[in-house]
């Protein structure tokens, strides 16, 4: 079998496509694994992997957390709010106070864009990037893919739109690249407050109509709206916002064909798709939860394997 | 590299039949009895034994499944290539059942440890027997041993036995091969 070609998982624009149909095939075997009645494989039963979440997180910590237990790894986690971070210590120090307790990997959120990269330069330890500001979100994307391939049997050539607030959106960045090595056509749509200038430089279309951006599509990922990122209104309303970027189950079976819904939750109801589209059988947000377990098991088994048995 | 042949087509499947009916002898109808071929190769002797049941011996609702043991296997991150994962094919539950664990080369019985362990996560077997083609004995690491064999082989340490299956290398055929 071949390796993946790096040591950490900083973004998707560290990987190639080997990489990444990798990382799919492996987690096609984990996906088999947490479906079995005894989900727990002993692989990483002498890894210790630290959980260093310098932002708020539910979903995506839960996920590694069961990924890193499914895999038997020994796991201690780290959160901001509660550490000598606030006491002003520097990253560096915080993680090599950490490191020296022999960890092997250090799975990190951090609200700076490229603090996992300065990370890996400075540290011996492989790093997961978990997001890193409004720069990657490489699992994400990662799950994401993985989502559209079990729904549509493949990702190339295939039609993707990214709704909503594309200028915050780590998840956002790191699906394009993700998405177009894999040979996908991207669009992004939203309100032009929202998208990043020169975006058209990474050779995503930009559409702001979100009806023209569905019906071109195959598969249509709505992104929440980030409040607490807002520093200044980008929008009027939540209520004018849903109503011009929203999706509603009339809305849905009004397009020329049958799309599929993905979001990366968590979703804000009724701004960014109505209850009854996230319940529908043409979204896969579920599938994605599901999908993140055995995406995350695969890069954390097959970046543990890279680590010199010393 | 030479090699040599050590069983040829007839003789494969002399021993194969020999194995199946050592299988009826001990589990009948097999009816509370699974088959489980270990990944990769004990796949295609496992899927060959119950060809053999079915259309020889006509027993009905044999239970067959492949186990892959890679994630349970003690030699990750010691090897100098990464473990490459296949697939497992169990579609049942092993509680309460008779487990015939099928493998085609028997060595240091690692493999066999891992596929202990890993039969647990489908439930707690009754009994678990193991069948090999090929036993090499001497070249044991663990207290392993096979309840049915079809061959035992004397090799030496940098010998490499190789069994191919018509399905998916062609022939029928056991090779010694010195490196």
């Amino acid at each position: 079998m071949s390796e993946l070609s790096v040591n950490h998982l900083l973004g998707i624009k560290y990987l190639n496509l080997k990489d990444i149909e990798l990382i799919f095939e492996t987690a096609d075997h984990f996906k088999e694994v947490i479906n079995r009645p005894i989900k727990k494989v002993p692989s990483l039963r002498d890894i210790t992997i630290a959980n260093l979440f310098f932002e708020n997180s539910t979903r995506t910590k839960l996920s590694f957390e069961l990924a890193e237990k499914r895999l038997s790894a020994d796991i201690i986690n780290f959160s901001a709010g509660q550490s000598s971070v606030k006491k002003g210590e520097t990253l560096i120090d915080t993680v090599n106070n950490i490191l020296s307790m022999k960890v092997d990997m250090v799975v990190m959120r951090h609200p700076n864009p490229g603090a996992g990269v300065f990370l890996s330069r400075h540290v011996k330890a492989s790093i997961v990037n978990a997001g890193d500001g409004a720069h990657e979100h490489p699992t994400q994307a990662l799950l994401d893919s993985f989502s559209i391939r079990e729904r549509l049997g493949g990702v190339g050539g295939k039609n993707i739109v990214i709704v909503g607030d594309i200028l915050h959106s780590r998840v956002a960045l790191s699906n394009i690249f993700a998405l177009q090595m894999q040979g996908a056509n991207v669009m992004v749509c939203g309100p032009k407050t929202l998208i990043p200038k020169h975006i058209d430089k990474l050779g995503v279309k930009v559409e702001t109509n979100l009806r023209k951006a569905l019906n071109w599509c195959d598969v249509a990922n709505m992104l929440r709206v980030q409040n607490e990122r807002m520093d200044v209104s980008y929008f009027p309303t939540s209520r004018e916002y849903s109503q011009q970027f929203g999706i509603d189950k009339a809305f849905l079976n009004s397009l020329d064909k049958k799309i599929v819904i993905m979001h990366p939750g968590p979703i804000n109801r009724g701004v960014e798709i109505t209850s009854d589209v996230a319940d529908s059988d043409q979204a896969i947000i579920l599938d994605q939860v599901q999908n993140g377990v055995a995406i995350r098991m695969a890069v954390i088994y097959l970046l543990a394997s890279k680590i010199k048995n010393e | 590299m030479s090699q040599k042949v050590l069983l040829n087509a007839k003789e494969v499947n002399i021993i194969l039949h020999r194995l199946a009916c050592q299988l009826i002898e001990n589990h009948n109808t097999f009816e509370n009895t699974v088959l489980v071929g270990i990944q990769p190769r004990g796949k295609y002797l496992a899927y060959r034994i119950s060809k053999i049941l079915e259309e020889k011996y006509k027993v009905k609702n044999l239970k067959i499944g492949y186990l892959d043991i890679t994630f349970f296997r003690d030699d990750f991150r010691r090897g100098e290539k990464p473990l490459s994962a296949n697939t497992t094919e169990i579609n049942f539950i092993v509680e309460n059942k008779k487990v015939v664990f099928i493998d085609d080369v028997l060595y240091t019985g690692r493999s066999i440890r891992a596929a202990l362990t890993a039969i647990q996560s489908f439930g707690r077997p009754n009994e678990i027997e193991l069948l090999t083609f090929i036993d090499r004995r001497f070249s044991r690491h663990l207290p392993i041993q096979p309840d049915y064999r079809g061959r035992q082989v004397d090799a030496i340490n940098n010998e490499k036995v190789k069994v191919n299956w018509v399905e998916n290398d062609g022939e029928d055929s056991v090779y010694l091969i010195n490196n």
